[in-house]
């Protein structure tokens, strides 16, 4: 297996209070370095809660943010230049709110054309051909072409936005909270939909969600993301059935299952340390039941702990959870 | 035969589509009292304009000596001027002027406005700071007193004026279509047609400037008032159209000095003015509400 995606160290920071003159009062470091690697082929979920730095991370992987350091590279080629054109044709994004990611003036024909147009300079007749082609793949009918946005339910319109990333013909997709917006039925319906069109067109997912019980259904491997940076790497089922770092373990505690009563796993701190005043060392020990003194003093570095499984913490857990 | 089938049912699909768009906002318009106001004298100010020379029973420049600040009676519908020139033909007359004027500064204001606005909007920054400041400039300057400032520097005459219009109000335009690109600029639709390889200008001319159309419309309408106002006190001060000219404002004008005893003079043009830009205003606010999409909901 090849890499298709490999990002390196790659950082966002965000001035905060700019001033006239002189430095901004303070940075908030929206992604610290992170290092991941998606082989082709594969779906890499990225799960983490709310402000950990999700879709910051999706923007800059599309060009849509410029990085602050670091690089990414597509199939061995760096990709630093953060034109989104560029990126356009190697790395496609499927938004999070269907209906708002469609321009609701333009007919969705206009839509589908774009991406044929201005990535590929196709000529009109082979635009109606690929069009066809994608439309017949995400099960939508042609008569839908000639709509507006607003006539479209929540699940036609997200199948839409699939198909507009398909007709780029980019291999990485960035699926960026694709199915939070729909219904659990339609839902089923998108991730089946996504499951068929990456074998059809050996697509590579990068896969963003909250939702564990999705991520896990889709992925093959999964990132953790906490406070902006990855604290666990592994295959999906090893990452699932026996979480390595605390975070992951409170993460899959927090998911509402049948049959259990709705208790929240921590009493203390729920909330994401302040962005302007990282805490040292760890930024986790503070909601951490197992934190001690090291973890107030040097902030733990990736290590492998079990095959394919990477963990940034001082204390792993080990045993079945 | 497939290719020109799709495309034929396009076309066929979205013209009447537009034209219904169109037609709805004339009906919506129509219904309320006071924006049917407007569109009648708008309309009628038009026909007035086409039919000039139908309508005018007299040529405006044809003097009459002998028949000097007549009141308003059979043979002259509105009286006659000092010079005996036909109030009622000159007012006729007067009404191309006017519509040369709104024309003109329209076609000149929005586009300038707009792309001002929407560059500025969508790049942010030092472009915005930059666009910015220049307008400010514009905008601290009373429109009147900058306006005659420009006529003055030009030279007097109808086709400087309008410049000097012109240049007086693209930068509330401007203001109003940057704030308008503001709030779409960060759209997931703008992104979505970033990644698809939509320049700049693309963006701008295909996503921006079309959802920032209505408002400048709207701002457009209700700047007309000001535009005509403008130009009547132009020509009031004799910077505008120039005699024998009958252009409204310049017609009060020169009968200013005969007012206390003929107020024929100043009373004809004096309403067109008003009737013109209070339709004018009427209309905007009709157009505001027609363009809302919450309020076209609500009927």
């Amino acid at each position: 297996m090849t890499t298709a995606l490999a990002i390196t160290d790659l950082t966002k920071d965000f001035p905060v209070g700019k001033r006239l003159f002189g430095p901004p009062r303070g940075v908030v470091h929206a992604v610290r370095p992170v290092t991941l690697d998606v082989a082709e082929g594969e779906t890499l979920g990225i799960v983490g809660e709310s402000g950990c730095g999700k879709s910051t991370l999706a923007r800059m992987l599309v060009g849509l943010l410029p990085p602050t350091a670091g690089t990414i590279k597509i199939n061995g080629q760096p990709l630093d230049n953060a034109d989104p054109a560029l990126f356009g044709r190697k790395i496609q994004y499927v938004f999070q709110d269907p209906i708002s990611s469609l321009n609701p003036r333009k007919t969705i024909r206009q839509i589908m054309e774009a991406p044929l147009r201005h990535l590929h300079n196709m000529p009109a007749a082979d635009r109606a051909r690929r069009i066809n082609q994608i439309f017949a793949a995400v099960n939508l009918r042609e008569e839908f072409l000639d709509r507006y946005p607003h006539e479209f339910s929540g699940g036609q319109a997200q199948r839409i936005g699939i198909a507009r990333a398909l007709a780029a013909d980019a291999r990485i997709v960035i699926l960026d909270e694709p199915v939070s917006a729909l219904d659990v039925s339609v839902q089923a319906q998108v991730l089946n939909l996504l499951a068929d069109l990456k074998g059809q067109f050996g697509l590579t997912y990068l896969f963003i969600s909250h939702d564990l019980a999705v991520v896990e259904a889709v992925s093959d491997r999964v990132a953790v993301l906490y406070f902006g940076s990855v604290v666990e790497v592994g295959p999906a089922t090893a990452v699932f059935s026996q979480p390595r770092h605390p975070y992951t373990k409170l993460l899959a505690e927090s998911a509402p299952v049948v049959g259990r009563p709705l208790a929240a796993p921590e009493g203390r701190e729920t909330e994401l340390p302040d962005p302007l005043n990282p805490p040292t060392g760890c930024a986790f020990r503070e909601r951490c039941s197992k934190a001690s003194a090291i973890c107030a003093q040097i902030a733990p570095v990736m290590t492998e702990v079990a095959d394919g499984v990477s963990v940034a913490c001082h204390h792993p857990l080990t045993g079945p959870a | 035969m497939d290719q020109s089938q799709s495309l034929s049912s396009q076309t066929g699909r979205t013209r009447p589509q537009w034209m219904q768009a169109s037609l709805n906002i004339v009906t919506y318009l129509a219904r309320k009292p006071t924006s049917a106001f407007g569109l009648v004298v708008l309309a009628l100010l038009i026909l007035v304009a086409l039919t000039a020379p139908i309508l005018a029973p007299h040529s405006p420049y044809a003097q009459d000596l002998q028949n000097t600040l007549q009141p308003p009676s059979m043979g002259h519908l509105f009286g006659t001027d000092e010079l005996g020139r036909d109030i009622f033909s000159r007012l006729v007359y007067g009404a191309r002027i006017t519509l040369t004027i709104i024309f003109l500064v329209t076609i000149v204001v929005g586009p300038i406005g707009l792309f001002v606005g929407t560059v500025a909007g969508y790049f942010g920054g030092r472009v915005d700071m930059i666009l910015m400041r220049i307008t400010d400039i514009f905008l601290s300057f009373p429109s009147l007193i900058l306006s005659l400032a420009f006529v003055a520097a030009l030279g007097p005459s109808l086709n400087n004026a309008i410049i000097a219009i012109s240049l007086t109000a693209w930068p509330p335009i401007a203001r109003l279509a940057r704030a308008e690109t503001m709030t779409f600029r960060s759209a997931d639709y703008i992104a979505a047609a970033r990644l698809q390889g939509a320049s700049p200008a693309r963006i701008i001319w295909r996503s921006i400037v079309p959802m920032c159309l209505p408002s400048v419309l709207i701002r457009l309408t209700l700047n007309m008032a000001t535009v005509i106002l403008t130009a009547a006190g132009l020509g009031f001060l004799g910077l505008g159209a120039q005699p024998p000219m009958p252009e409204w404002g310049a017609m009060i004008a020169t009968g200013r000095r005969y007012m206390i005893d003929s107020w024929w003079l100043v009373t004809f043009p004096g309403l067109a003015i008003l009737c013109v830009s209070l339709a004018f205003n009427l209309l905007g606010d009709g157009l505001r509400d027609a363009l809302d999409p919450k309020q076209m909901n609500r009927r």
